[in-house]
């Protein structure tokens, strides 16, 4: 029997319809808008101004603090201006926009297809090193890297666990890479061992994958501290709470971070990005792009420089389909639907899910019956319907004391409700309100 | 019989204890309440709004028994008759405060404001805004909602079915309850003026000009021109967006006159007689109105 995480879950239908198309590069756009905050923490600090000549690879925004990443130009050109635009979150944020002049890489980066095996950076080197290439979380969640690999003083770390998981249903981009870069992946998973001081790894990957399964079996077989973990398909396998529990056992206690049960989880594609700046000296400014959708003519996967427009993706992918009815940045479960097309891909952007007019509509909200499906299917053990009432009243201390925290907005009781109740919407207001209230208290 | 007797002599007894045990705890623990609070808070408009920043009346009246000083407190809804009555209970002195009201510092309308996407999601403006920037490209103003509406309790604001923008009625004792539930902070609590004459600028939005006036044709865009025009000095300009300060501003109206968007409303004025672009003006007034049921009020966004 296969493995997974113990608590709650749901299995939507999969439509992987991007499986197997291996990965295009997308042609560089004539212009990129590089937003300054597209990782969690402090907005990265421009170091560029208007006029200023950029390679790839260029710094081009310092990370502002400990929890915060930096930002390299993907495209060589002027730096046209720095101004507002439409980000993903649908507000309006500073970005560095970057007239693209030919494709001239800084001569730092390694450009040649080599595997380099030999890991000669000491751990310390590999944090800085990763800290300065900007490597943010590639699943979705883009935390700094840097900050998951400093293990904290007196906490101890014993093992590595690879999200290769890929739970949202859709997105492919992980999948493809595990196909085409194993061997990059395994050499970056030692790096990430060496870094943390751990000698054991554990590659999670959901069994909706066996060609990844299969591929990766085969490379670790040389690995021999690096064991394939194939997991029962359910979804939210992907959180972090969920693959230590599923992967190792290990359940990290309400409001903690995987380090207290000894272990750190990083994404396959931030894998990848690790190997590729420590060995390759390549800061992050590129990543997979899955596009796809039920009506969308090509769905792909796409090697897109940060920066590109959406619009970019979808007319290489055959165009926007005439009956789209929202454009959602992510997958179908936790992404989020966006305002336009010229938004840019960034760290974060790990597919662009087009959904048909007709799908694309919620359903009328009706009163909750107690049927405590949203209980049922909680990875977090938390009651949805409680949480969404007491959001929605305002009564945050209660909401605190139901470990509001705890959330980890993966949808899953959106999804199940009968009554189509927007659960997370309001769950998510509260936890921001709560998390306010906390931090005031702290200061 | 010896039955009955005992019966009525046991409860007796018992009743006697009981009420003896109760006098001597009341005596023991009791807690002085001045009976004054109990005549302020009947003096009280009894609403338990929060208006005046207390939980509740009750707390109300006992800050103001409490308190020496008690020029800082106020009750909106009651204003400056209750307070005197609360006051002359107490012997002291209340200095009156100018009446406020609510005022909804937006004004994009359907046609001012064209939508750029659509917004199915839950119906509050809290979950709205924690999501996106709203169905229109400007991600500052009212989302229509109804959050306001909402919470309060005077039934002194609702939804134009129209315009999709809240609208203050008269009866507004500005409480304060839809300021907090603004999540765009839209709301201000205004000096109601004279005669309920009031002036100030209708947008919130801080984009920069051209950004502001694409998204909305209402928008302030910074220009600095009713800053310029003002003889009084009530107008800065902040992150591109012009505020009029009640305190200094004296209703003359110029700066009205000089807004290139119509931004600046003007509430309860007689209509101008003689003025620029007068022939529109007779014709189209009742639409443009926003802040209050009052037909005669805002002669200004007549050109749109």
């Amino acid at each position: 029997m296969l493995k997974t995480f113990s608590l709650g879950g749901i299995h939507p239908p999969e439509n992987k319809f991007s499986a197997g198309k291996n990965i295009e590069t997308l042609p560089i756009p004539s212009q990129v808008a590089i937003p300054v905050a597209q990782h969690i923490g402090a907005p990265a600090a421009p170091v560029v101004k208007k006029g200023d000549q950029v390679k790839v690879g260029t710094l081009i925004a310092k990370s502002a603090g400990f929890v915060s990443a930096n930002i390299h130009s993907p495209v060589s050109g002027t730096v046209f201006k720095i101004d507002d635009i439409i980000d993903a979150s649908g507000y309006r944020k500073p970005a560095i926009i970057i007239n693209v002049e030919g494709d001239e890489w800084e001569e730092s980066i390694d450009r040649s297809a080599d595997l380099k095996k030999d890991i000669t950076a000491t751990p310390e080197e590999i944090i800085k090193k990763v800290a300065e290439a900007g490597i943010v979380g590639l699943g979705g969640a883009t935390f700094p890297s840097h900050v998951k690999l400093s293990v904290p003083p007196g906490k101890n770390c014993d093992i590595l666990i690879l999200n290769a998981v890929e739970c949202e249903p859709y997105l492919t981009a992980d999948h493809q890479l595990m196909l085409e870069k194993g061997d990059e992946i395994m050499v970056g998973t030692q790096i990430l061992m060496k870094a943390l001081k751990v000698d054991k790894a554990v590659i999670g990957i959901e069994n909706n994958k066996p060609d990844a399964i299969k591929h990766l079996k085969a490379l670790a077989a040389s690995y021999p501290e690096i064991t394939i973990e194939a997991l029962k398909v359910q979804y939210p396998q992907g959180g972090e709470k969920q693959l230590i529990d599923a992967c190792i056992k290990r359940q990290i206690p309400s409001g903690k971070l995987p380090i207290e049960v000894g272990a750190v989880v990083q994404n396959v594609g931030t894998t990848l990005a690790v190997y590729e700046a420590v060995q390759k000296n390549k800061p992050l400014f590129e990543r997979v792009v899955t596009i796809t959708g039920k009506s969308v003519a090509k769905p792909s996967n796409f090697l897109t420089r940060i920066g590109t427009p959406l619009k970019d993706l979808i007319e290489a992918a055959g165009g926007l389909p005439e009956d789209t009815g929202k454009i959602v940045g992510g997958g179908p479960m936790m992404g989020k639907a966006l305002v336009s097309t010229e938004i840019p891909v960034t760290k974060g952007s790990s597919g662009v899910l087009i959904i048909k007019d007709e799908e694309a509509k919620r359903k009328k909200m009706q009163n909750c019956i107690k049927c405590s499906k949203c209980i049922s299917v909680c990875p977090m053990g938390l009651e949805p319907y409680l949480l969404m009432t007491v959001s929605d009243k305002a009564i945050w201390d209660r909401a605190e004391e139901e470990k509001i925290m705890d959330c980890i907005e993966c949808g899953s009781c959106s999804y199940t409700c009968p009554s189509s109740r927007p659960l997370l919407d309001y769950i998510r207001l509260g936890k921001g309100k709560v998390g306010q209230i906390m931090r005031s208290r702290t200061k | 019989m010896n039955v009955v007797v005992i019966t009525i002599l046991t409860l007796g007894i018992l009743g006697t204890v009981a009420a003896l045990v109760l006098y001597f705890v009341a005596q023991k623990f009791k807690v002085f309440e001045d009976p004054r609070i109990d005549q302020v808070e009947e003096a009280l408009p009894a609403a338990n709004c929060g208006g005046c920043g207390f939980p509740g009346c009750r707390a109300f009246a006992e800050a103001m028994v409490k308190s020496d000083d008690i020029s800082s407190l106020n009750c909106p809804v009651g204003g400056a008759e209750t307070m005197s009555a609360a006051a002359a209970i107490l012997g002291k002195e209340v200095s009156a405060a100018a009446p406020l009201i609510a005022v909804v510092k937006c004004h994009g309308t359907c046609e001012n404001r064209p939508k750029t996407n659509s917004y199915d999601g839950a119906g509050s403006c809290a979950v709205s805004t924690s999501l996106y920037g709203g169905e229109t490209g400007c991600s500052h103003g009212c989302l229509g909602e109804g959050d306001c509406v909402d919470v309060c309790t005077f039934d002194a604001i609702y939804m134009d079915e129209k315009t999709s923008l809240p609208v203050v009625k008269d009866n507004c004792v500005a409480c304060g309850a839809c300021v907090d539930a603004c999540p765009k902070n839209i709301i201000e609590l205004r000096k109601a003026g004279p005669k309920g004459r009031r002036i100030f600028v209708s947008c919130i939005n801080k984009d920069k000009g051209g950004v502001a006036k694409k998204a909305c044709s209402v928008a302030c865009i910074g220009c600095k021109k009713c800053m310029k025009e003002c003889p009084f000095d009530a107008i800065t300009v902040e992150n591109n967006l012009a505020y009029i300060h009640d305190d200094k501003c004296k209703l003359c109206r110029k700066c009205v006159a000089v807004c290139p968007t119509n931004a600046i409303h003007e509430i309860n004025f007689p209509p101008k007689k003689v003025k620029p672009v007068a022939p529109a003006a007779a014709a189209k007034k009742p639409e443009a109105v926003k802040t209050d049921n009052n037909s005669s009020s805002d002669n200004k966004n007549k050109e749109e």
